[in-house]
């Protein structure tokens, strides 16, 4: 399965860098005759409501995909890494500060916070990207402080703490490196659930805008050609489950590889 | 026991507050005059004005705050902008058609989690286990606004088994149910198959085993009922996951409860009413996961002495 997932991810990966060149059509570019036409051997996807190339316009989605779930899962991974140590290594008040700000944040199930940011702030890419990265980081920081308040009572830690190592160096050269099997597997994960939520804002109608193509904007507008035009909600769809099954099974692939505890629990 | 439940629902405060904190500063963190924005640009100035001081917007912010928790205290989320109706009453209204869909939507994820995860549990390490689980990640990896349509296309519009939108019978339940349920039914499965494979492998079920005890009756009768203690607790914490999954799945299939609502009171910019729906959906999850809290420490002992 985890070769399964790098093919997924590497194809996606190509396919938004270099597929939008390979197409013979432009994704905005519009054939009004021949709108809503279904898959054919020129265009592999059919044509949308304004006779876009549907084909043209996944690829060009893979890279709305790739870039938000990059950059969320980036920011989010940075900023949980750096609260999650910082509470794990000193305890304490600080340690309740950002614990208790995790609770209140975990308090609100999964997408709800973002709809909720996004609707406030307006409807945009950039909105977005904050909006999943202010609640993403969470995860990330509740694994890395219990991952760090276990590594701070190694030997080796308090060898470096009693020769009067700098906390910032013990932190950076010590402890986090001893996450990063863990951060690795919860990112890729993250990936996939980054692609799945900006995927279901823009179905909403709260992220990307027109005429960026987002697969979840064509889903949303594929909605109401339900009827005559069943490959507008195919193929974008098809496109998200598939990504994301890629990120899954990446995933699963490297908790086993990178965490052998947990490939024990589960077979 | 008594200790416990009272340390929980202690802890439980500060989050409330948390959530309550977060939901009023939604409003204030409208780009510009969030009077004007709910208004749209055409409004007139003294329009703006007077729902800037309907809404209290115009007082100290410490002011509103307080005033905010006093109302929530009296169970006021204040009035709708569109309708001029109390928010409570409108999301009371819808709160039945969402916990009747949460509610199918968790029937739905059991009855495929629970025989999946015991087929791949039991068939460990063969190719049922492989299959159940690759299911159950491709079921995790479907998104639900991707599902629903797709359900609605085959056994709505081509088979016409099945009305394609709204609430009435059974019917009307079965496809937005189903598409809620998936993704919800391949997380259980994968937890049932965990719990399972732990519970087979303590040694009261090779003590029954070895008494002679039937394949079939060592699973269902022993392993089976002790694994559902962290299913249960699953399914509890999954809540959530439902009711953020309910607001894309009654958009789809036009289904009037809170997530519907929500949509439909962003689209008007109808702010106090988003806040009202934002801050019910985080009390019941809240609500919810300390249920669950509590019933793993009726279940599980050894939680209420740690």
């Amino acid at each position: 399965m985890t070769k399964a997932g790098v093919l997924i991810v590497g194809l996606a990966v190509l396919g938004a860098v270099v597929g939008p060149w390979l197409v013979p059509f432009d994704s905005s570019a519009q054939e009004l005759a021949l709108r809503l036409e279904g898959p054919t051997w020129v265009h592999w996807f059919g044509l949308d409501e304004l006779g876009r190339d549907v084909f043209a316009r996944v690829l060009s989605g893979a890279r709305i995909s790739l870039v938000v779930g990059l950059v969320v899962v980036s920011v989010s991974a940075v900023v949980g890494t750096l609260l999650g140590s910082i509470a794990g290594y000193y305890g304490g008040g600080v340690d309740e500060v950002i614990s208790r700000m995790i609770d209140v944040l975990l308090a609100f199930p999964g997408l709800l916070l973002a709809i909720a940011l996004v609707a406030v702030l307006g409807p945009s890419l950039v909105n977005v990207v904050l909006a999943l990265s202010l609640i993403g980081w969470v995860g990330y920081a509740r694994l890395i402080r219990g991952l760090v308040l276990r590594a701070r009572e190694f030997e080796y830690v308090q060898a470096a703490k009693a020769i009067g190592a700098a906390t910032p160096r013990i932190l950076i050269r010590h402890i986090i490196p001893t996450t990063l099997p863990a951060l690795t597997v919860q990112a890729t994960l993250g990936m996939a659930g980054a692609i799945l939520s900006e995927a279901a804002l823009s179905f909403l109608g709260l992220g990307v805008q027109p005429p960026t193509p987002s697969w979840g904007t064509m889903l949303n507008y594929g909605r109401a050609h339900l009827l005559d035009a069943p490959h507008l909600t195919v193929f974008p769809g098809l496109a998200i489950a598939v990504l994301v099954l890629g990120f899954n099974f990446l995933g699963d692939g490297l908790r086993d590889a990178l965490d052998p505890g947990s490939q024990s629990r589960s077979s | 026991m008594f200790r416990y439940l009272t340390r929980r629902l202690v802890l439980t405060i500060p989050v409330l507050l948390g959530v309550a904190t977060l939901v009023f500063s939604l409003i204030h963190l409208i780009p510009g005059d969030p009077a004007q924005a709910m208004l749209g640009e055409g409004a007139s100035e003294a329009d703006v004005v007077q729902l800037r001081r309907q809404l209290g917007l115009d007082r100290p912010l410490a002011e509103q705050y307080f005033a905010f928790l006093v109302g929530l205290a009296r169970a006021d989320l204040g009035t709708s902008l569109r309708t001029g109706t109390p928010v409570l009453s409108q999301i009371v209204e819808r709160m039945p058609a969402t916990l009747e869909l949460a509610a199918a939507a968790m029937i739905v994820a059991l009855a495929i989690a629970i025989p999946l995860g015991i087929l791949a549990a039991v068939w460990r390490g063969t190719l049922v286990d492989h299959t159940a689980m690759t299911l159950s990640l491709v079921g995790v990896s479907m998104p639900n606004f991707w599902l629903g349509p797709l359900l609605a296309i085959v056994f709505a519009v081509e088979l016409g088994w099945l009305p394609v939108s709204g609430r009435g019978g059974v019917g009307h339940l079965v496809l937005p149910a189903v598409s809620l349920g998936a993704a919800l039914s391949a997380v259980l499965a994968r937890m049932t198959r965990a719990a399972l494979v732990e519970e087979l492998r303590e040694q009261y079920v090779v003590a029954a085993r070895a008494r002679g005890v039937s394949r079939a009756r060592a699973v269902m009768r022993h392993a089976f009922r002790n694994s559902l203690i962290p299913v249960v607790t699953l399914v509890g914490l999954q809540f959530g996951a439902v009711l953020t999954g309910a607001v894309i799945t009654e958009t789809i299939f036009a289904w009037p409860g809170i997530g519907r609502l929500l949509i439909q009171s962003i689209g008007f910019r109808d702010y106090p009413l988003v806040q009202g729906c934002i801050l019910l959906i985080a009390v019941t999850y809240v609500g919810m996961n300390l249920i669950t809290d509590l019933v793993y420490a009726v279940l599980d002992p050894r939680i209420r002495y740690q």
